[in-house]
């Protein structure tokens, strides 16, 4: 499974130079897609239709329609919003999270940061859905509940990478003559360290990115997120399995291959950017 | 003996610690526990509902609440299922089987072929083959491991009717048989991690001089990739090996519901929908259990393939 662990990072850099440009075209089209749906879908995507269930790919619908009749298109194109901004939600908790322990055990050292390696050492050696299935057990499942639970169990991954690029810049001359300046820890971290660092934390995001989209998939998928009629693509998997033992597979792979690519074209672009804008290291 | 005995007090810690959490996880769960044992409204007579608090000791103290299932796990007493009405314990050892054999199958699976694809693409370096294992893995890692299963279902068992759309199966050789087509969505995905860890470390010990050494003996080229590269390239595979299964022990809830698996993972699922809390408890605590026993079983493993880790950690 999508376990939460080290991401996947792709292969050497060279041999995928080309590809960049493509991923980078097919994550703008998901983001336009997010933004744009509620205009740009050629049916509604909740309208049921029981003439046409189970339509093959045709002329009227694209890419054919599911087992209530309804549009694979423009549920794809409308499942766009609620899964990118999970994923961003979750993505932002962990982040605002995660970088705040982090740069707070580089900048304590001592007992701070032994006291957080400790809890974050107590989080990785917990599978993270097995974390995230707890919390679901106990605050019921549900969109808020799912990102939230998947948020906090990011958080010690951005922790763990905060930290080590952390303690390379604090080393650095600036950060002790801004302190000969007087500049406060505080006002010292949030103005100069954490905006050096952002670059490097921004490509490390964007590989993440992939990978909590495809965890969140897995939790809407077992019925713990979002809930019908939402279009979500791991909720529209879900949906797809009674056509599926019918032999019709065309609405289970529909979401899930737009998974598998928006995934591989932010793996591609998180790589190429922590290369571009870590050139300083 | 040392580093061991410090592993076994982390693991006893890490238990305990997560047995307090999931307990008072489980404890803080909105919504009275009495909703879930009587169904029915009317059954809900002042005797009745006295009888179930005691029978589950709803009356007493958190924390002696917690002692007493703590001393009751300890026992092998996992307390009893709110849905079934059974002992948990005997609940969960009907599943484990089934979920066992499947990890073990997808683990033998990725290792054997994740293993030889690295072995390949190490030797091929460079070449189309080299970049086109690496490209297909890598994607394959990036499809969700329940769309690969349903694809699995639809190519295999609807379309071809190999084999069943779901179901355990009876016996050894049809429960190997019904778990085939699971224990291979489960392990397409650790193929690209497996296959690459090989391959970088395979490429590193290949340009190290002792390999240079036995090349210029004139050694075939299959003794000095068996004995010279291979061997000394198992550390690092074996412990990325041993990470993938323990997170596979998680990866089962999301296969066994797929392919309707009487494991323990489909019971996780099918428990926290319906508010069994006993049951949760108990596959979450197995869970964190079993992840841990195979981290520390990789660590003693370590030093088996790689002896000078022991003389180091000795000496030191």
């Amino acid at each position: 499974m999508t376990a939460i662990g080290a991401p996947v990072l792709a292969a050497p850099r060279k041999r995928r130079d080309w590809a960049f440009y493509p991923c980078l075209a097919i994550l703008a089209v998901a983001v336009g897609a997010a933004v744009l749906s509620p205009w740009i879908t050629p049916y509604d995507p909740t309208a049921t239709s029981f003439d046409a269930i189970w339509v093959p790919p045709s002329p009227a619908h694209w890419l054919g329609t599911d087992q209530l009749g309804r549009d694979l298109l423009s549920r794809v194109v409308d499942g766009a919003r609620p899964t990118l901004l999970g994923s961003i939600a979750l993505l932002a908790l962990a982040t605002a999270l995660g970088v705040l322990i982090g740069l707070t055990a580089a900048w304590h050292r001592g007992w701070i940061d032994t006291l957080l390696a400790r809890i974050t050492d107590v989080m990785f050696a917990f599978p993270g859905l097995l974390f995230v299935i707890m919390i679901i057990a106990v605050f019921d499942s549900g969109t808020v509940t799912a990102v939230v639970g998947m948020g906090l169990a990011y958080a010690p991954v951005i922790a763990k990478f905060t930290r080590a690029i952390a303690l390379e810049e604090l080393a650095r001359p600036y950060v002790d003559s801004y302190r000969l300046q007087g500049a406060g820890g505080f006002e010292l971290c949030l103005r100069y360290v954490l905006p050096n660092m952002l670059p490097t934390l921004l490509g490390y995001l964007v590989v993440l990115f992939g990978d909590g989209l495809m965890s969140l998939a897995t939790l809407n998928f077992l019925g713990f997120g979002s809930q019908p009629p939402s279009s979500d693509w791991g909720l529209m998997v879900e949906e797809s399995r009674t056509g599926v033992i019918q032999g019709v597979l065309g609405p289970a792979l529909v979401p899930g291959l737009t998974i598998a690519i928006v995934v591989v074209a932010t793996n591609v672009v998180g790589v190429r950017l922590s290369d571009k804008l870590a050139v300083r290291r | 003996m040392v580093t061991l005995a410090r592993r076994l007090g982390a693991l006893v810690l890490t238990l305990v610690v997560s047995s307090f959490v999931i307990f008072a996880g489980m404890y803080a769960a909105p919504g009275d526990p009495l909703t879930f044992l009587i169904k029915n409204p009317e059954d809900r007579t002042p005797d009745r509902v006295a009888a179930v608090r005691a029978a589950y000791h709803l009356d007493d103290s958190f924390l002696s609440q917690y002692l007493s299932w703590l001393k009751g796990v300890l026992h092998g007493d996992l307390g009893t299922s709110f849905v079934y009405k059974q002992p948990v314990a005997d609940l969960m050892t009907s599943r484990l089987p089934v979920t066992l054999t499947l990890v073990a199958m997808a683990a033998l699976l990725f290792v054997v072929v994740g293993v030889l694809l690295g072995v390949v693409s190490a030797l091929k370096r460079g070449t189309t083959i080299d970049a086109s294992i690496t490209g297909v893995t890598t994607f394959l890692t990036s499809i969700p491991n329940f769309v690969v299963a349903l694809v699995l279902v639809s190519v295999f068992a609807v379309q071809l009717r190999w084999f069943d759309v779901s179901g355990s199966g009876e016996g050894f050789g049809d429960r190997l048989y019904h778990l085939t087509l699971p224990a291979i969505a489960l392990a397409i995905g650790a193929f690209a991690v497996v296959s690459r860890v090989t391959r970088q470390t395979m490429v590193e010990q290949q340009s190290l001089e002792h390999v240079d050494v036995a090349r210029s003996f004139g050694l075939a080229r299959r003794k000095i990739v068996r004995r010279h590269v291979l061997r000394n390239s198992l550390g690092p595979v074996v412990t990325m090996c041993g990470l993938i299964i323990a997170s596979m022990l998680a990866g089962t809830v999301v296969i066994e519901s797929v392919f309707g698996l009487n494991g323990v993972g489909s019971m996780l699922v099918d428990s926290i929908n319906a508010h069994d809390f006993p049951v949760v408890q108990a596959i979450l605590l197995y869970m964190v259990l079993a992840y841990m026993a195979v981290t520390i079983v990789v660590d003693l493993l370590y030093p088996l393939i790689d002896p000078r880790t022991l003389e180091r950690s000795g000496a030191a």
